[in-house]
């Protein structure tokens, strides 16, 4: 102990003669942080309710709640996040998390109320005086709890590929289906979405857990054709999915061709149980698609006797006849159909209804007769020169390259269209044309411009890659026919497609003229169905809407006996031919039963 | 000086086991409980206080009454929801929980943190550790009476405290170690803003040294106090600056090097004569060590880099089956997590060792026999506990 001990305390007098350093009004003066975790905002319109904030909060501290005025549509529940502020311990892993972004912090920390139930409240929906603060905390751009990138799918190189009808895409390995399943944030938006309403959340778990019979199983609760689903599916869940919002959507489909992928063949009848009893009562399906088959598939479980008439030789309808096999290979159909079979349904092909067997026939044999046919027959441009006979339907083409027919592959073709099946033929033609003579000349000329197209996005640069070329905003003027022969088409740059009431008209730029060169011109403008089978008495009876068979919410046609599913009532598309399948099975289950109010 | 001394005829007789007996209805002896709202007691805990005349015969501690089950919490969160939680099991100085939580994690998932965020989870304990022993000192000096060195150390934390908010967007539970890395990098001037606020606790710290080392009262009431034996060290388990201040050299920063300590310049700081007084000091001198780091860690971290290794979607996020024990040097000695998992979603079990439950139990009753009532709060306070993490 020294001198200094006993004076240096007294140098704290300095003090006295110092500023004070606290903050007069903190209250007033002192705002958070640029990165402040303070109140929660929400932006409403970009928030999708998918619920990830909800599931992972620790404290469970926020409800999805509906938000007024908001229905539920695709890809949105409507429901947004509550949050209460009883809870909540402002970790932000709810702003990490959040799949849109939508949700972040202010820098706002002073909240004063006599109430309570104040502090619980919708951020976005109930305004609040931070809504509009620039400053707090947001997700930075690489902080990511949940991958945002799918993993790499093998393919076929476009070289390889273009030589064959192979399979181009190699599907997932257990290790990328994994990952992949990995990202799904089981929100269930896509339940929603899909047509046929697949439980996807539970089965992308499955192959997380490795569980793949579960897996199958979940499949064919919904969906017997999971096999061609897993293919070539529109995959419009994919679409809504709210990891699409700040990455790559899950990539449903090939999780759910993975998973068929990965159950042995053999032990498929092993994860499905019998069907039912047998109920004594029949039923006719005209047509063996993705919607009769599904119907059938449902009815023979509940223990009907289900007949199905095919006109063409093989099953499968324009999943066979339609889709190219380098998109669906026919052993995958092959799978699919043998196990619908399997449970009883008695499948005839080459039988075309209308010839030797009449509806009526079918009528009188069955308790309920189902049309499902397909839209087997193409639409004509009616452009001058299109009647042709080498001014040929896409359709109908694909129909003959799956039967193997030889059409005459021409040297270079044009394609009018710009969808799917527009794709579809010229990639197919493409092909024929390398096995041929070496060389590709294809040219689609579609009328939307490339930021409308209807194809889908990998069809387009698939195509590309296979040196089809395809031009965007061309509307067919004429034929051109030289010497009787196809020479090529004349088409003008499109100026806009629709009115402006929305109808379709094209309008366009006269003075931007081409001549495509080709000595076929393939129309793939749409299809529609063939009901000559129906006969004209049954034509003139039945109520129609807008020329499609007009059907009740169960699918059921005005005369009680006929019921009618799949492209022929919805339009093209495989997974709603599914989805239609069960419902007109359900319908006529309850009509067979006696118990049609329940269904 | 006069100094008090105990009248040693009023001792209770040792019985063989070597537990004593009270006769409290001789009037001798009185019970007295100190906490668990004592002002003099660090946290909510309290001391079952046998006294004879003014000094103490016989000391229980009693705990729990900040238990708020965390371990048993977290076997039924998930990895990821565990991490906003560990942060409260240790109020002052929050975020050896967060690291030793993640890299436990990491560990265990085979996963490894970026480079950058190794620097980063380094900056946020030394700040961290500075932020305790501001507090230390003021609870220090203000157990002996004297209360205007809280006030300045106050204000130092309140500094380092604006700094973790505009770094980690809140002040005291700062949840920015996460499994995986850190959230985000320094914010744009955020190196001057810092050297601004060490040069003011260093002044801070240069009045504190004055005012309260270099002060007879402080000195009389510490020196020579609450002597911590060399051979104590191993059999209680002390660690850190108590181990330290007794000679025994003892910092897992250096003995276990983990982040990037060992590409960093400092020395371990100890004394030699163990009692109130040499701790205080010693953390005194800690807080400039722990300045030199933060400077030498600003200096030399990358600038660019990725703060996050990848992890997978954290929702489902399932680890293999494992164990492993993970430390690291806090203001008060080890801090250490026992992570097990069982290759699910959630952890099997999680334990924590805080350093205060051995220093703050079974070493403070040892001790305590034979101190002055009014010395009990001093010596209590020089063994820098925390009761949030004795119970957890
Ligand atoms: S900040 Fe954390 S505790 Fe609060 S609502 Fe979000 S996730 Fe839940
Ligand atoms: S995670 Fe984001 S998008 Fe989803 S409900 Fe929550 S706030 Fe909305």
């Amino acid at each position: 102990m020294s001198l200094k001990d006993v004076l240096s305390p007294f140098t704290a007098w300095k003090y006295v003669f110092r500023d004070p350093v606290t903050i007069e009004n903190p209250l007033r003066d002192r705002p958070g942080a640029a990165r402040y975790r303070g109140f929660h905002k929400n932006d409403p319109e970009l928030c999708i309710g998918c619920g990830t904030c909800e599931t992972i909060c620790q404290n469970g501290a926020i409800d999805m709640v509906p938000a007024p005025g908001r229905d539920p549509r695709q890809g949105d529940s409507a429901l947004r996040p509550r949050i209460d502020y009883g809870r909540c311990c402002w970790c932000a892993l709810c702003v990490d998390v959040c799949m849109t972004k939508s949700l972040s912090m202010s820098n706002e920390y002073i909240w004063v109320d006599r109430d309570p139930d104040a502090f619980r409240f919708t951020p976005g929906i109930d305004s609040k005086r931070w809504d509009s603060a620039e400053l707090g905390y947001h997700r930075p751009e690489h902080h990511r709890l949940v991958p945002e990138h799918r993993p790499h799918m093998g393919e076929l190189e476009p070289e390889e590929r273009i030589g064959s009808f192979a399979e181009i895409v190699d599907g997932y390995t257990v290790e990328q289906a994994r990952a992949e399943a990995d990202r799904c944030v089981s929100c269930g938006l896509c339940i929603a979405t899909c047509p046929a309403h697949m439980d996807i959340p539970n089965y992308i778990a499955a192959i997380r857990d490795g569980d793949y019979r579960h897996g199958l199983e979940l499949l064919y609760r919904t969906n017997p054709f999971s096999e061609i689903c897993g293919r070539v599916c529109t995959h419009k869940c994919e679409t809504v999915c709210a990891a699409g919002h700040t990455g790559e959507p899950v990539a449903i489909r090939w999780l759910k061709r993975h998973i068929v992928d990965q159950v042995p063949y053999e032990q498929y009848r092993d994860v499905l149980a019998p069907p039912a009893p047998a109920t004594g009562r029949t039923v006719a399906v005209v047509g063996a698609g993705p919607a009769g088959l599904t119907a059938a598939f449902d009815l023979a479980r509940l223990g009907h006797a289900v007949t199905v008439y095919e006109a063409l030789d093989k099953p499968g309808g324009m999943t066979r006849w339609g889709i190219p096999e380098y998109r669906l290979p026919y052993d995958i159909i092959d799978r699919d159909v043998d196990v619908i079979r399997s449970m009883g349904v008695d499948l005839r092909c080459g039988q075309r209804i209308g010839g030797d067997v009449t509806l009526g026939q079918l009528r009188d044999g069955h308790d309920a007769v189902v049309l499902a046919l397909g839209l087997q027959m193409g639409r004509a441009t009616r452009i001058p020169g299109s009647d042709h006979p080498d001014v040929r339907k896409a359709v109908d083409l694909l129909r003959q390259a799956t039967a193997g027919e030889d059409f005459g592959t021409p040297q270079q073709a044009v394609v009018i269209g710009g969808g799917n099946v527009a794709m579809d033929i010229a990639r197919t033609l493409a092909r024929l044309q390398k096995q041929a003579f070496g060389t590709v000349r294809v040219t689609v000329t579609a009328l939307e411009d490339f930021a409308h197209f209807l194809a889908d996005p990998d069809e387009i640069k698939e195509s590309f890659e296979e040196g089809v070329v395809i031009l965007d905003a061309r509307g067919p003027q004429a034929v051109v026919i030289e010497d009787g022969e196809v020479a090529g088409l004349k088409t003008w740059k499109v100026k806009s497609i629709f009115d402006e009431q929305g109808r379709f008209a094209p309008s366009y730029d006269e003075t931007d003229e081409m001549i495509h060169p080709g000595s076929m011109v393939v129309e793939a403008i749409g299809q529609m169905t063939d009901t000559a089978l129906l006969g004209e008495d049954l034509t003139e009876k039945l109520a129609w809407n807008r020329g499609r068979l007009q059907v009740d919410a169960k699918g059921r046609t005005s005369e009680p006996w006929l019921w009618a599913a799949g492209d022929m009532v919805r339009g093209p598309d495989v997974v709603s031919a599914v989805a239609d399948g069960h419902r007109v099975a359900a319908g006529i289950h309850a009509a067979l039963t006696g118990k049609e109010d329940q269904a | 000086m006069a100094l008090y001394t105990p009248d040693r005829s009023q001792y209770p007789a040792a019985l063989p086991d070597g537990s004593l007996e009270f006769d409290l209805a001789s009037g001798k002896y009185l019970k007295l409980w100190q906490g668990p709202q004592h002002p003099g007691i660090t946290g909510n805990m309290s001391l079952e206080l046998t006294v004879c005349g003014d000094e103490i015969v016989h000391a229980r501690t009693h705990v729990g009454y900040l238990h708020r089950g965390f371990e048993k919490l977290m076997e039924r969160r998930t990895f990821i929801q565990c991490f906003p939680i560990v942060c409260r099991i240790c109020v002052p100085e929050p975020d050896f929980n967060e690291y030793c939580y993640a890299q436990a994690v990491e560990e265990l998932a085979g996963i490894e943190a970026p480079e950058r965020a190794r620097w980063i989870r380094t900056l946020i304990l030394e700040m961290g550790r500075i932020n305790s022993y501001m507090m230390y000192l003021g609870g220090q000096a203000g157990s002996l009476g004297q209360a205007v060195i809280g006030q300045w150390t106050t204000y130092g934390r309140d500094l380092m405290l604006d700094r973790f908010e505009e770094l980690t967007g809140a002040r005291i539970y700062h949840m920015f170690i996460l499994p995986g890395g850190v959230r985000d990098g320094l914010p744009d001037g955020f190196e001057t803003r810092m050297e601004e606020t060490l040069r003011e606790i260093e002044r801070i710290m240069a009045d504190v040294e004055d005012v309260m080392f270099h002060n007879a009262v402080f000195k009389t009431r510490t020196v020579g106090q609450g002597i911590i034996r060399p051979e104590w060290i191993e059999d209680y388990g002390v660690t850190g600056p108590n181990a330290r201040a007794a000679g025994v050299v003892k910092d897992v920063r250096k003995d276990q090097p983990y982040l990037v300590y060992p590409e960093l310049d400092f020395e371990p700081v100890s004394g030699t004569d163990s009692d109130v007084f040499t701790r205080a000091d010693v953390r005194r001198r800690d807080v400039h060590v722990s300045i030199d780091l933060v400077r030498q860690i600003l200096a030399r971290m990358p600038k660019d880099g990725p703060l996050m290794a990848k992890v997978p979607n954290v929702l489902h996020w399932k680890i293999p089956k494992g164990e492993t024990y993970v430390r690291g040097e806090c203001s008060r000695g080890e801090y250490g997590y026992y992570l097990v998992t069982d290759g699910s979603g959630y952890p099997r079990r999680v334990n924590v060792r805080g350093p205060s439950y051995t220093h703050a139990m079974a070493l403070l009753e040892k001790m305590i026999v034979g101190v002055n009532i009014a010395d009990v709060a001093g010596l209590m306070v020089s063994l820098h506990t925390y009761p949030p993490e004795i119970e957890r």
